[in-house]
C-alpha cells in the first residue's frame, strides 16, 4: 500500500464519519458470535471431507469396501473395527525412510532456490526503471499458464541431448538426468512464474516512502533490497515458500521424469503411488499413506504460520 | 515524484550532466546480456561440479540438501552482490542502464530454459502431423474448433474460470477477514482451511470419491456420503458425476476445496498488512464494521485481490487431474480444454493435436494478461 492508497482511504472514511453506527470503539476488533459461528462452520464444511479420509485409513478393508465410513460413528467401540494394520503396512512397505530423505532433498533446494532468484526480480519490476520491463513481466505472467506436461519432454530431450542452434552449442550435453540438480532446476524454473508474481505485488506495494528516504539516505538498490524490502516481504516470502514446498513435496509427475524411478532416489510420492499400484485399489492404505504424506508439510504450515503476522510496516506509513 | 531517481543519490548531478550513452548502446547492450547471463551460469556450473561426484552415489542425504542450500541460496545471494560490486566498477552512465539486468537476468535465464522454449516448441509442433513428422498447416486447429468434444471442453473451461475463482476469493476473503477477528484459535482455523492443499493429488480424489461414490441397487451399500444422506432421507441413490450439466459444478466444489486455502492465506497476509492506524483511525470516527472492510480493507488489498484472482483463474484454466481421475470425461461431457491435451497428446499419442490444444491455452489466458498489465501501470500512476 503507498500513500496514494492512503489518501485514498481518507477520501473513503469522509462520508463514514457522518454516520456513526452503534458499537463501541474498545470490542469492535475481536468478533461476536456470528463471526465465531461462521468460521465453526466453515470449518466443519472442510473437514468432512479430510474426516471421510482419516477415518477410513483406521478402519478394516472389507469394512472399508462395504459400508459407508460415516457408519462407524455407530458403533465406536465394537471390538474389531479400528485398526493401525494399514499404517503398519504402509510404513513397511519398505523404503519409506530413504524416499523420505530423497524428497526432503528434492523439495528444500527446490524451495530455496527460486525464492531467491524471484526476490531479485520481482524487485526489479516493481522499483527499477529499465525498457522492457512491461513486456518482460506481461511474459512471466503469461508463462504461468504453461502446462508443466508440455514442458517436460522438450527439457528431457535438451538433458539428455543439449541442444545447437546453427551448429553453436546452446545447451552442453550434461547427462544431468537422474540427479538431484535436474529436478532442482526444473522446478526453480516451473515455480518462477509464480513466484515472481506474487512477490512483485507485494513488494510493489510497500510504502515507497520508506524506499525514496532509503536513497536519500544513500542507500543503492541492493542495500534497499537486502536491508528493507527483505526484511519488510517476509510474509509473502513465507507464503511463497510454503506453497512451493507442498506443490514440490506433492509432486510425482516432475521428480518422476527427471529423477527416475529406481529404488535409491524414489521420492515419497512415488513410493507410495508404487504401494498402492502394487497392491490394486486399496482405498484404506492410500487414505493412510495420504496421512503420512500429510504430515510434514503441515508441519511446515504450522511453523511458518507465525511469520503472516501484523504490522510489519508499522510506522512506516506516516501519512 | 513518482519512481525512484535512476542514478544513484550523490551520483545523481553527475549522471544528469553525463551524455546519454546512446554512442555506446551495443557496449550497454553486451554488459546487460552479460549481466544477465553470469549469474546463472557461474551458478550452475558450481553447482553441477559440486554435485557431479555425488551422482547416483549413495551419498548422504542430509549433506546433499546442507550443500545444495549453501551453494543453492547462499551462492547464489553472494553472486548477486559480487555482480552489483562488479557494476559499481563502471563508469558511471553505464551503471543504472546494467543493474537492472543483474537483478532480473538469471529469472529470465531461467525461464526461457525451462518455458519459454518448451512454448517455442509447442507452437512448432501444433503446425505438424500426429507424429511431428511433416507440417498440415491448420489442419490441427480445425479440429480444436470443430470437433464436438473439444467445443464442449471450451464450454466447460469458460465455466471453470468463472465459478472457481469467485468462490475460492470469496470464501476466502471471507474467511480471512473473519479469522483475523478471532480472539484465539485463528491459526487453528486458517490450518483447517489451507489442510486440503496439503493433501497430494491421489488423496484428495480418494477423498471425494468417499463423497461422490455411486452403486446401482444390487451392486453392495453405497459407501459414497452423498448417497449416504440420500438414503438416510429415504431418497434413491444419485450417480452424481453423471448428472449432466451438474457434474461439472461438483467437480467444480473439489477444486474450491482445495484451493480456497491458497486465496486464503494470500488474503490473509495482505490484510495484516493494512497499517492499524488507518483501521483504528476509521473506528474512531465511528465507521462499522462492514463499512471498514467495503471501504478500507477492500480497497487496499484490491490487488492482492486481483493478483489472487488471476492465479485462481490460471488455474481453473490448467485443471486437468480432478476431470481426468473422477469418472470418464467423454461419457460425463465433462471435458476440459488441459484435460483434452493430455488425453490426446499423451494417451492418443498424437502430439499435433495435443499442442494445439496448448496453443488455445495459452490464446485463452490473453485477456488476463492484459488486464494485469493494466493494473500494473495504474498502481505506477499512483505510487
Amino acid at each position: 500500500m503507498s500513500l496514494a492508497q492512503a489518501g485514498d482511504v481518507e477520501e473513503a472514511a469522509e462520508p463514514v464519519v457522518a454516520v456513526p453506527q452503534g458499537g463501541g470503539v474498545g470490542e469492535v476488533r475481536t468478533g461476536g458470535w456470528f463471526v465465531r459461528l461462521t468460521i465453526v462452520a466453515v470449518c466443519i464444511l472442510w473437514l468432512i471431507p479430510a474426516l471421510g479420509v482419516l477415518i477410513t485409513s483406521f478402519r478394516k478393508e472389507d469394512l472399508v469396501n462395504t459400508s459407508g465410513w460415516w457408519t462407524a460413528f455407530a458403533h465406536p467401540f465394537q471390538a474389531g473395527a479400528w485398526t493401525v494394520e494399514n499404517y503398519r503396512s504402509a510404513l513397511d512397505a519398505g523404503g519409506l525412510g530413504n524416499s523420505f530423505l530423497n524428497s526432503l532433498a528434492v523439495t528444500i533446494p527446490s524451495t530455496v532456490i527460486p525464492i531467491t532468484i524471484a526476490a531479485f526480480a520481482a524487485y526489479a519490476f516493481a522499483w527499477m526503471e529499465f525498457k522492457g520491463r512491461y513486456v518482460l513481466f506481461v511474459t512471466v505472467v503469461g508463462l504461468l499458464v504453461v502446462p508443466l506436461q508440455m514442458a517436460l519432454i522438450p527439457i528431457l530431450k535438451l538433458y539428455v541431448n543439449g541442444a545447437t542452434l546453427f551448429d553453436y552449442v546452446v545447451f552442453p550435453q550434461l547427462h544431468l538426468n537422474g540427479t538431484f540438480l535436474a529436478v532442482w532446476l526444473a522446478h526453480a524454473g516451473f515455480g518462477l512464474p509464480l513466484a515472481i508474481y506474487l512477490l512483485r505485488n507485494y513488494i510493489g506495494s510497500l510504502p515507497s516512502s520508506i524506499i525514496e528516504s532509503a536513497k536519500i539516505d544513500g542507500a543503492d538498490h541492493f542495500t534497499i533490497f537486502w536491508r528493507l524490502i527483505v526484511p519488510l516481504s517476509v510474509p509473502a516470502l513465507a507464503a511463497f515458500a510454503i506453497f512451493q514446498f507442498l506443490w514440490v513435496w506433492n509432486d510425482l509427475l516432475v521428480a518422476y521424469v527427471f529423477l527416475g524411478g529406481e529404488r535409491s532416489v524414489q521420492v515419497l510420492t512415488l513410493n507410495l503411488a508404487n504401494l498402492v499400484g502394487s497392491r490394486g485399489e486399496n482405498w484404506q492404505l492410500l487414505t493412510s499413506a495420504a496421512f503420512i504424506s500429510m504430515a510434514l508439510p503441515l508441519v511446515v504450515f504450522f511453523s511458518l504460520q507465525k511469520y503472516f503476522v501484523r504490522g510489519l510496516t508499522a510506522g512506516a506509513v506516516k501519512g | 515524484m513518482s519512481k525512484i531517481d535512476p542514478a544513484p543519490a550523490g551520483g545523481g548531478a553527475v549522471a544528469a550532466a553525463a551524455p546519454p550513452p546512446r554512442g555506446n548502446a551495443l557496449w550497454v547492450f553486451a554488459l546487460r546480456v552479460v549481466g544477465a547471463v553470469a549469474i546463472p551460469i557461474v551458478a550452475f556450473y558450481i553447482l553441477w561440479v559440486t554435485f557431479d561426484f555425488l551422482r547416483d552415489s549413495e551419498a548422504n542425504r542430509v549433506i546433499v540438501v546442507g550443500v545444495a542450500v549453501v551453494v543453492g541460496a547462499g551462492g547464489v545471494f553472494f553472486l548477486y552482490w559480487a555482480m552489483n560490486r562488479a557494476v559499481e566498477l563502471l563508469p558511471q552512465r553505464y551503471r543504472e542502464g546494467v543493474r537492472p539486468w543483474i537483478f532480473v537476468g538469471p529469472a529470465m535465464v531461467l525461464l526461457s530454459v525451462f518455458l519459454v522454449y518448451p512454448v517455442i516448441n509447442t507452437i512448432l509442433i501444433s503446425f505438424k502431423d500426429a507424429q511431428s513428422q511433416s507440417f498440415v498447416g491448420l489442419d490441427n486447429f480445425k479440429f480444436v474448433f470443430t470437433d464436438e468434444s473439444m467445443l464442449r471442453s471450451i464450454r466447460n473451461t469458460l465455466g471453470w474460470m468463472i465459478i472457481v475463482p469467485t468462490a475460492a476469493v470469496a470464501i476466502g476473503l471471507a474467511f480471512a477477514t473473519l479469522a483475523d477477528r478471532l480472539r484465539r484459535g485463528e491459526a487453528v482455523a486458517k490450518s483447517i482451511i489451507f489442510l486440503p492443499m496439503a493433501i497430494s493429488f491421489a488423496g484428495a480424489s480418494i477423498t471425494w470419491r468417499l463423497i461422490y461414490s455411486f452403486r446401482p441397487a444390487g451392486f453392495g451399500s453405497n459407501i459414497g456420503l452423498l448417497n449416504g444422506i440420500m438414503l438416510g432421507l429415504g431418497q434413491n441413490p444419485v450417480d452424481w458425476l453423471s448428472q449432466h450439466p451438474w457434474n461439472n459444478l461438483y467437480l467444480m466444489v473439489i477444486m474450491v476445496w482445495m484451493q480456497t486455502g491458497f486465496a486464503m492465506v494470500i488474503l490473509s497476509a495482505a490484510i495484516k498488512s493494512i497499517p492499524d492506524e488507518i483501521i483504528e483511525a476509521a473506528r474512531i470516527d465511528g465507521a462499522s464494521e462492514w463499512q471498514v472492510f467495503r471501504r478500507i480493507m477492500v480497497p487496499s488489498i484490491l490487488p492482492t485481490i486481483v493478483v489472487v484472482a488471476t492465479y485462481m483463474v490460471i488455474n481453473s484454466l490448467k485443471v486437468f487431474d480432478i476431470v481426468f481421475v473422477m469418472g470418464n470425461a467423454e461419457l460425463n461431457q465433462t471435458e476440459v480444454i488441459a484435460e483434452r491435451m493430455i488425453r490426446w497428446f499423451f494417451i492418443g499419442q498424437d502430439f499435433g493435436k495435443g499442442a494445439a490444444i496448448a496453443v488455445v491455452l495459452f490464446i485463452v489466458v490473453i485477456p488476463v494478461m492484459v488486464w494485469n498489465v493494466r493494473r500494473f501501470r495504474e498502481e505506477e500512476m499512483i505510487r
